[in-house]
């Protein structure tokens, strides 16, 4: 469960650049070779910001899926599985995209005025 | 109702005594800078007392604390080791490489199920390792987790074991394409169970072209030495406080 570890590094990411301002959304984009599951991110989210600074904010999740090149044959595939695997049967290839974490924005609510 | 604060009534007008709008702070930060950031710091710390690092991971019972406890037996002369061991519990393994000749420290990482470069940092500033020293991260038992997580070693290297089963590679990808050396231990095991070495091979190389495959067996001895020729061609030179270049690539 090594989401656990990296939603906790993510929401005291946030709770630091954010300085107790309300936030309402935390965006992150998270390749699906990455290694990470997004749902057991999204669990790990609602649970690590309970109670704190986040408490009520949403984590937004964009998914990238994996895209491979294969050095064989030069040709770009899609991929969902882990196991990278040309269309031509070779297993020699670079990934492309699908790898990525990363925390692209934060949504604030900024209080301008009180009547 | 505003969808982003919950208040209001109609399509983004506010019926409470406060005006607000929204506003997007931009951070495009990896999720495990922090991480990555202290790892280099690790190897920052390293560098300084020109030590190599190992990463060593597996499931529970691949025989990693045995394969530390025989090359510290069969090093300890010429080397300096030392181990972080990293368990949920208990300090079973730290004790173990104690009694073998070796500093060790233990890390109880509870609910966590790898270890993170602040660990590996924390520990070195308690070990206090001597120049020279080759330093073994024995990770928490798990094919899965630690894979993702810099510790600001030199090199990786997976212990799988005969036992397991030689489908191990396609079915924990993420860990045998970060692996820089795949040890295949109790090979005095192969005549007892369907464990297939070539195919084990080839799996490991689809999935990184470049891996080394060293079966051995931490309890005979059987080619433990190819073990200690990788070590010596990863940290060179470790004698009484020589300093070594092996800065290999993560």
């Amino acid at each position: 469960m090594h989401e656990l570890t990296l939603t906790q590094s993510l929401v005291d990411r946030v709770a630091d650049a954010t300085a107790g301002r309300r936030v309402s959304a935390v965006h992150v984009r998270v390749g699906l070779l990455s290694g990470v599951v997004p749902e057991a991110m999204e669990f790990c989210f609602d649970v690590v910001t309970s109670g704190g600074p986040l408490d009520g904010a949403a984590l937004l999740v964009e998914r990238v899926p994996g895209r491979i090149s294969c050095r064989t044959c030069g040709a770009e595939s899609a991929t969902e599985d882990l196991l990278l695997v040309c269309g031509c049967g070779s297993a020699d290839v670079a990934i492309v995209a699908g790898q990525e974490l990363t925390l692209t924005r934060v949504e604030l609510v900024r209080e301008t005025s009180c009547a | 109702m505003c969808l982003t604060c919950g208040c209001g009534g109609g399509s983004g007008a506010h019926d409470h005594d406060h005006q607000h709008d929204h506003e997007t702070l931009v951070l495009e930060e990896r999720l495990l800078a922090k991480n990555d950031h202290l790892a280099e710091h690790v190897r920052g710390f390293l560098a300084v007392r020109r030590m190599t690092a190992v990463n060593l991971m597996s499931s529970p019972g691949a025989g990693k604390t045995s394969l530390l406890e025989r090359t510290i037996a069969e090093l300890g002369e010429g080397r300096r080791i030392c181990v972080v061991e990293g368990d949920q519990e208990t300090a079973f393994d730290a004790d173990r490489i104690t009694r073998a000749g070796a500093r060790a420290i233990q890390v109880n990482t509870g609910s966590g199920c790898h270890l993170d470069a602040d660990m590996v940092g924390r520990s070195l500033q308690a070990l206090d390792p001597e120049p020279g020293s080759l330093l073994f991260v024995e990770n928490v038992g798990n094919l899965v987790c630690p894979a993702l997580f810099d510790v600001g070693e030199h090199a990786r290297v997976v212990v799988i074991s005969v036992t397991e089963g030689d489908d191990k590679p396609l079915k924990y990808p993420t860990m045998f394409a970060a692996a820089d050396l795949v040890v295949v231990n109790k090979i005095d095991l192969l005549p007892y169970v369907d464990f297939d070495l070539p195919r084990l091979h080839e799996q490991a190389r689809s999935l990184n072209r470049d891996v080394t495959v060293l079966p051995l067996s931490v309890r005979t001895g059987e080619r433990v030495r190819d073990w200690y020729a990788w070590l010596d061609s990863l940290a060179p030179g470790l004698e009484e406080g020589e300093p070594h270049g092996a800065v290999v690539g993560p």
